[in-house]
């Protein structure tokens, strides 16, 4: 990363209401929020089934697991580095909880393989970056390939079904009235990792690396070892991802979640992380989940097909960070 | 220098050896036919990986690539469903255009708003691929709605080779004059290596990268053409996933992620190390299933090789570029 200037955006403290439209608009969480408004308020007009208990409930379902793996991404993004291999790690560790199962063994241990899977998967990517310092955008380009290879090894064309019925509560299952127990794990780990992005001298340590690697490294900080930790975190995430994702569908193909990873990133970037390293926040990443599941929701309730959403999703990415500096550049103009 | 030529002439070695190894079992493999067919084979991603390679070099990506083949093949089938007079010129042209303009958007994006060029061309991806959809309603078009002029051009034969393999080797050629003989070529090295000293040098670094990523786009579109007339089939999908061989082919032919960095002939060797893989493995009786974990695998080493050779060069990929040019 040349000289580039990262904390200019993104992390003003949000208090917007006395400040002038331009301030408003620099701060990235409450822009973004507006955003969600907004679109919340167009779904509710749009369609008479959006303010729905129970399909708000099932629209959770949109970006649940996504997010879950979006905030360690956000941290390995903030640090400088990105991990493109979180969809294949999912298909792997689907694919050894496939086998586990048919092995025979119970729902614990079909839980544990995916997390153990994860982290592994993660650890591998990390080993290859910090202990050989290739980049990390090349290295996962190629472990995607790699982990959700050894699944097609593995599957081929065919599915592990039958999956206990004990296992499907997580993915199914409600924690109370319409909360369900992925939305529960979801705001969990969305405390967790806001507390340690923003409250723990690990998160410190996470910019500091994004922003200057080697000056990190002269103030004492264990460099590499923020980012292995960051690494297995994130294969973590998408192994537990995997836990959520296959319990809710009840199968596993090696198609799995494919394409997931651009999604993941899409929700870190428009929640304002910047994508070279150095600033975003937890909270951003939130509302992007939230604007990203209402987008999709409230487009899926007026039968716009999937691919469609594709281009909104795509628009707002370019869009929410074009227009703060289409608006600079007018203004300075 | 002798640093590059090196890691070309270990990968030629591979690539050698690769087919050594599966003549001993099936000489058939490697009778002068077959390997022009696996050439053949390999040439969208020859043209495709050029383009990335270019990008690459000025320290962009464009992960948009399959994306624009897929639409912009989408527009020549239309296009010739609607007039199938039209002659195989005018498809070729609007197939230049339609995908430099889809380049241009990437590059304007890049260059006017200094958006991180990973954001626009994710973002750009998904939005040429929905628009694919709206085009076409989500329908295919198939071989029996095309017309055959349409169809047959990539496969014309001339001296043995169809007109497909002879484009590759078209673009290689005007490829390496680009590189290495014009201004231009240089610019996209001297802004990969070093962007401050290419300002410095009267190099335009954002419209550099603007360039490039025109380059990208015409390419894609003329293998959008290529490969929607080869297959003869058109539909939403086609070639998904096909950007991440094409930047593949870049990594494990030596163009460095880091920008400046990079060769023709390396990238042309990526790509036919990655298309001799895939054409081997139905010969040799393993399961199709292999190859994507295979690749996967050949990126791997071909990245950990690169850095282990350059790492006595320095500790920056950035300096060792600049020693090297």
């Amino acid at each position: 990363m040349s000289s580039i200037t990262t904390n200019t955006t993104g992390r003003n403290i949000p208090d917007q209401l006395s400040t002038p439209t331009s301030r408003v608009l620099k701060s990235w969480e409450s822009l973004l929020l507006l955003v969600a408004i907004g679109i919340f308020i167009l779904n509710s007009f749009a369609s008479p089934y959006f303010l729905d208990a129970w399909n708000l409930s099932d629209a959770t379902f949109n970006f649940t697991e996504k997010a879950m793996i979006a905030f360690a991404m956000a941290l390995l993004i903030i640090a400088g580095e990105i991990d493109l291999s979180v969809a294949s790690i999912i298909a792997l560790a689907s694919t050894a909880m496939g086998m586990v199962m048919q092995a025979g063994f119970g729902t614990p241990a079909i839980m544990a393989t995916g997390l153990v899977t994860g982290l592994l998967c993660g650890g591998f990517n990390g080993l290859l970056v910090t202990r050989l310092g290739l980049p990390s955008i090349v290295v996962t380009i190629g472990t995607m390939s790699l982990f959700r290879g050894i699944s097609y090894i593995i599957l081929g064309d065919g599915a592990f079904r039958g999956y206990p019925d004990s296992f499907a509560v997580v993915g199914q299952g409600y924690a109370f009235w319409v909360i369900t127990v992925e939305f529960v794990i979801f705001a969990l780990l969305a405390v967790i990792y806001a507390v340690i992005l923003h409250r723990t001298n690990f998160g410190r340590a996470v910019y500091a690396v994004g922003n200057n690697p080697t000056a990190a490294l002269f103030s004492g900080i264990r460099v590499a070892r923020v980012k292995m930790i960051l690494f297995l975190l994130t294969g973590l995430m998408s192994g537990l991802a995997a836990v959520c994702l296959t319990s809710r569908l009840g199968s596993t193909r090696s198609s799995i979640a494919s394409g997931m990873e651009l999604e993941v990133v899409t929700m870190v970037v428009l929640g304002g992380v910047n994508i070279l390293g150095g600033s975003g926040t937890i909270g951003g990443v939130v509302i992007a989940a939230f604007v990203m599941g209402l987008v999709t929701f409230g487009l899926g309730l007026l039968n716009v097909p999937g691919i469609v959403m594709s281009i909104f999703i795509g628009l707002l990415l370019i869009g929410v960070i074009a227009l703060p500096r289409l608006w600079s550049k007018l203004r300075r103009a | 220098m002798t640093m590059l030529k090196a890691r070309e002439t270990i990968l030629t070695c591979a690539i050698l050896l690769l087919l050594g190894l599966i003549a001993t079992r099936f000489p058939a493999f490697v009778a002068p036919a077959n390997l022009l067919a696996v050439f053949n084979d390999t040439s969208p991603l020859i043209i495709l990986a050029l383009g990335q390679m270019v990008v690459i070099l000025t320290r962009c990506i464009d992960l948009s690539v399959a994306a624009n083949l897929a639409l912009t093949g989408m527009v020549c089938a239309m296009l010739n469903v609607a007039y199938p007079g039209l002659p195989v010129a005018v498809i070729l042209i609007v197939a230049l255009a339609c995908g430099a303009v889809m380049g241009a958007v990437n590059g304007l994006l890049v260059w006017k708003l200094a958006i991180p060029p990973i954001v626009v061309t994710l973002g750009t991806m998904t939005i040429y691929r929905g628009i694919i959809f709206l085009l076409s309603d989500g329908a295919w078009i198939n071989s029996h709605e095309m017309s055959p002029a349409f169809t047959g051009f990539p496969r014309m034969q001339i001296y043995g080779l169809p007109v497909l393999g002879w484009l590759a080797i078209l673009v290689i050629a005007g490829m390496a004059l680009i590189m290495t003989r014009t201004p231009m070529g240089r610019s996209f090295y001297a802004t990969g290596n070093n962007p401050h000293a290419a300002v410095y040098t009267g190099i335009d670094v954002g419209r550099a990268q603007f360039l490039a990523f025109v380059i990208s786009g015409t390419l894609a579109g003329l293998a959008g053409y290529l490969w929607i007339s080869r297959y003869a089939v058109a539909y939403v999908d086609i070639a998904g996933g096909f950007e991440l061989d094409v930047v593949a082919a870049c990594v494990i032919g030596g163009v460095s992620i880091a920008g400046g960095v990079g060769t023709v002939f390396g990238t042309i060797l990526g790509a036919l190390f990655l298309g001799v893989i895939k054409n081997a493995l139905p010969v040799v009786d393993i399961s199709p299933f292999w190859q994507l974990a295979i690749s996967g695998a050949a990126i791997l080493v071909a990245v950990t090789f690169n850095s282990r050779s350059g790492r006595s060069r320095g500790r920056v990929i950035l300096k060792s570029a600049e020693k090297a040019t």
